[in-house]
């Protein structure tokens, strides 16, 4: 989080991203987004175009995407809004990418229930692959990020990779989702605990037993 | 009307005030650092905490909170006082302990308060964070580890300035205030952002490290960087201005100034004339009063001699002309230097009748070649605030960047007597209708035209000229102007011509005349005189001022003129004398009493009844047709005077902001 920063503005930068503009499909996605919004509050729909954008980045460049100034000065511009106010929203919000990220971009969660449940050692085992916090690897594969909650507590710990989550990691899970990730595979989502099939109660259910097999009463029992 | 009860005593307030407000009509100082009375709420510094009843039992931010019946506030509970202790002490967390080597020092809002609400000692040890510097232009230093993110800089410039330029990036605990890309904040009033930051995070960049706010005399005085009128104060030390501040003034400037204003002032020690120069062999050599006097003597002026006001000389110099120039024996006077005549008969023609605040009311406004952002920066404050009212703005005169949504109609000022339908529409069904005729306007013969909308109502006179010039309105009620302009003069080819600070005008046409340049700068007016006497700037003198909208205003003396300089009236006394004939006073209080009794709204501060001076009402429009392409006479905001040409800072302004140079920054 501390090392966020945009890109830097580099003739380079311009040069790629200067021309950026919807493609066919995403400016049809785009007027439909805005057209959410009522009449002058357009400016509302900057974050799912920011997302588009990001996505479409992703696309052209086989990443999650991210959001060069050119590209957050584009959207300003469809939304006829001062760009400082783009970049407020691209800057507030971990989500968007704002300096290029690799083809992974693996999220791990680091807010307390997670840390409890084991993502320290997540972590290591992230290092261990050679990645660095806030940092791509040199091959363009992996980018790693530490982020606060995202909701998964009862699976924990978990990371977001791109946009999947896998839960229940210990560091040889994530080793094995990772491994499938570099070779091309598309690993299972979800929890990679191979006992539990969502976020039930490990082992079994501790509650409301009578209730796994038939719609007990419990009425009487109170 | 809520009655509340603000510790023990019951007072009513107004619908809609806060808890705050109330406090503060209950004559209870409410700490606070976010909020602003002419900004919008943020809540975010929650300094401002207060305990109030009926409500849930924690402290509230009261500059949020809308006072409702029968409220029962508290601000000396021992809630109040932890909880204030408890906010100041968070803030303090990453404030740095620099007050010695900060600028802000003892006129900060966070130093005062602290002593005032905070615990006193720390007991934090951790580390501080530390942000790195944002370039902000020129004008403004950053110092940002300082800031504590009241964000009253953002919304200053999201909603008075109309700029939205400066951003809080980032969240939490890295939370960082910049402009887009560091890029320098590029509008006329980007300075007021200085005034409002509550700490040291924005401060002064050309007054850095120059002094403590102990040590400077302050003088109450009038900006003349443009016909606004802004009131300011003058602060200095010895014999220099070290800095000018807006003063409050509802009326005129509100709370706000003009970056021009603000920072010409290092021009007062530059380029400044403090020797009497004479011409001989078209070179100046350097002379004495006597022999200046005695050249002037040589060159017979009786019965033929002619003054010219420049743009910022006050009232009494130019009476102390008039007088002079009558004593000899003529009356050619002329202030509108650049050749303008249009008719000056009637006042309320010329003046801007429905006054600042009032402009904020109006609710369809016709901008005639008038560039609004550059002529008048506060004016167009207020325009923003109608918009945000509701109010319709077209501009007659070629684009420029509007801060508010206004319609262009067109370069050519003949569109006048053919206005689209809609504006017209616009301007008959309005209840206040405005018309503004800048200078352009007026030089492309378009105040009859504008004479003859309707924007007359009962209660309303939507008629105003926009004058550029801080002499102007005083100059057109002493009589300083000419049938033909300054063209008449310039026909009847006098022998002598007192130019007062006259920098403006084509002195090719006088080639004739011997040309005695009264004024404070050496810049165009001393570079084509034969004679120069060093006057003094309106920062050395005490004078009167109207602005554009006819309000008298009296500046005072802060500082005295460098070397040989003298004040005005008193090198005109001298002048007469060395003349031989007499204007009737000794003193400047006799000049005053004369100026009053000769025109006495001059000696009424505040605005002065422009419609009875004028008999009661606009003269019936003329058959003078509007034509021509309008072109706006300011082509460079930072360089209009001979101040701010003189400025170090204005020409760093203009060559960084306008003309795009990119100036190394010196180390420090």
């Amino acid at each position: 989080m501390a090392d966020r920063a945009p890109a830097p503005d580099t003739p380079e930068l311009r040069e790629r991203w200067g021309k950026f503009a919807w493609t066919a499909e995403n400016a049809q996605r785009a007027k439909e987004i805005v057209a959410r919004y009522p009449e002058g509050r357009q400016r509302s729909a900057v974050m799912p175009l920011l997302d588009l954008a990001q996505r479409q980045v992703g696309a052209e460049t086989n990443t999650q995407g991210w959001l060069p100034l050119p590209v957050m000065e584009f959207v300003a511009q469809e939304l006829d809004m001062p760009v400082i106010r783009v970049l407020e929203v691209a800057t507030f919000y971990t989500m968007y990418n704002i300096a290029p990220v690799g083809r992974f971009h693996v999220q791990v969660c680091g807010t307390t229930p997670c840390m409890l449940r084991g993502s320290d050692a997540i972590l290591d085992a992230c290092y261990k692959r050679g990645m660095k916090k806030g940092h791509t690897t040199d091959d363009g594969l992996w980018t790693l990020t530490e982020v606060e909650c995202m909701g998964n507590c009862a699976s924990a710990p978990m990371v977001q990779i791109n946009d999947g989550n896998y839960e229940d990691l210990t560091p040889e899970r994530l080793d094995k989702v990772l491994d499938a990730l570099e070779r091309g595979e598309t690993p299972k989502e979800g929890t990679q605990d191979p006992e539990r099939h969502t976020v039930e109660p490990v082992g079994g259910p501790t509650t409301l037993k009578e209730m796994v097999t038939d719609n007990h009463d419990y009425r009487g029992e109170w | 009307m809520p009655k509340v009860t603000v510790d023990g005593q019951e007072i009513e307030v107004p619908d809609g005030a806060t808890v705050l407000q109330a406090c503060e009509l209950a004559g209870k100082e409410i700490p606070r650092f976010c909020y602003h009375e002419r900004l919008s709420i943020a809540g975010n510094c929650r300094m401002c905490l207060v305990e109030v009843k009926p409500g849930p039992p924690k402290p509230q931010a009261s500059c949020a909170l809308p006072a409702t019946e029968g409220q029962e506030i508290r601000t000396d509970s021992l809630m109040v006082k932890t909880a204030r202790e408890g906010v100041m002490e968070f803030l303090l967390i990453n404030h740095p302990l620099d007050c010695p080597i900060c600028d802000q020092g003892g006129e900060c809002d966070l130093q005062d308060q602290s002593v005032a609400y905070g615990r006193g000692a720390t007991r934090y040890h951790e580390n501080k964070r530390a942000v790195t510097e944002k370039y902000m232009g020129p004008l403004i230093k950053t110092v940002m580890t300082r800031c504590i993110h009241c964000t009253r800089c953002v919304r200053f410039s999201e909603e008075i300035a109309g700029v939205d330029e400066i951003g809080a990036l980032y969240r939490g605990e890295q939370m960082q205030i910049t402009t887009y890309l560091e890029q320098a904040a590029k509008h006329e009033l980007s300075a007021n952002v200085i005034d409002l930051c509550p700490v040291g995070a924005l401060t002064s960049r050309p007054y850095a490290f120059e002094a403590r706010p102990w040590e400077l005399k302050k003088t109450l005085s009038i900006d003349v960087s443009d016909a606004v009128g802004a009131n300011i104060r003058l602060d200095s030390r010895g014999r220099e201005v070290l800095r000018a501040l807006p003063r409050i003034n509802d009326d005129v400037n509100e709370e706000w100034l003009s970056d021009k204003g603000r920072y010409m002032v290092d021009g007062l020690t530059r380029r400044r004339l403090d020797k009497v120069w004479i011409r001989s062999k078209c070179k100046l050599q350097a002379a004495s009063w006597e022999d200046a006097f005695k050249a002037i003597a040589k060159a017979k002026p009786k019965g033929s001699v002619a003054a010219i006001a420049g743009d910022l000389v006050d009232c009494e110099t130019m009476f102390a002309a008039k007088k002079l120039v009558n004593a000899l024996g003529s009356d050619l006077l002329e202030g509108r230097q650049t050749g303008m005549r249009y008719p000056a008969g009637n006042l309320a023609a010329v003046n801007f009748n429905s006054t600042f605040a009032g402009i904020e009311t109006a609710d369809a406004i016709l901008i005639v070649g008038s560039m609004v952002r550059w002529e008048a920066p506060l004016v167009n404050v207020r325009l923003r605030k109608a918009v945000k009212r509701g109010a319709k703005v077209f501009v007659v005169g070629p684009r420029w960047e509007t801060t508010y949504p206004a319609e262009f109609l067109g370069d050519d000022a003949g569109v006048l007597h053919d206005l689209p339908a809609h504006v017209t529409e616009a301007l008959e069904k309005a209840e206040r209708p405005a018309v503004i005729v800048g200078g352009a306007g007026l030089a492309a013969g378009a105040l009859d035209a504008a004479l003859a909308l309707p924007v007359q109502r009962d209660g309303w006179n939507g008629f105003n000229v926009l004058h550029m010039a801080a002499s102007r309105m005083g100059g057109l009620m002493l009589g300083y102007a000419q049938e033909g302009g300054i063209a008449d003069i310039a026909k009847s080819a006098p022998k002598v011509v007192l130019a007062l600070g006259a920098d403006e005008v084509d002195w090719s046409q006088f080639d004739g005349s011997l040309k005695v340049y009264i004024g404070h700068h050496g810049d165009k007016g001393a570079h084509a005189a034969d004679i120069i006497l060093p006057a003094a700037a309106y920062s050395e003198k005490d004078g009167t001022y109207v602005n554009t909208e006819g309000r008298v205003q009296f500046a005072e003396k802060a500082v005295f003129a460098p070397g040989d300089a003298r004040e005005d009236w008193t090198i005109l006394r001298a002048l007469a004398d060395a003349l031989g004939v007499t204007v009737g006073f000794d003193s400047f209080a006799e000049l005053q009493a004369a100026m009053i009794a000769e025109v006495p709204a001059l000696g009424v501060e505040g605005l002065a009844d422009v419609m009875s001076l004028s008999g009661g009402a606009l003269p019936k429009p003329g058959k003078g047709r509007a034509s021509g392409r309008i072109a706006y006479p300011i082509k460079d905001f930072y360089l209009t005077n001979p101040i701010a040409r003189a400025s170090v800072v204005m020409q760093h302004c203009s060559a960084e902001l306008l003309h795009g140079e990119t100036l190394a920054e010196a180390a420090e």
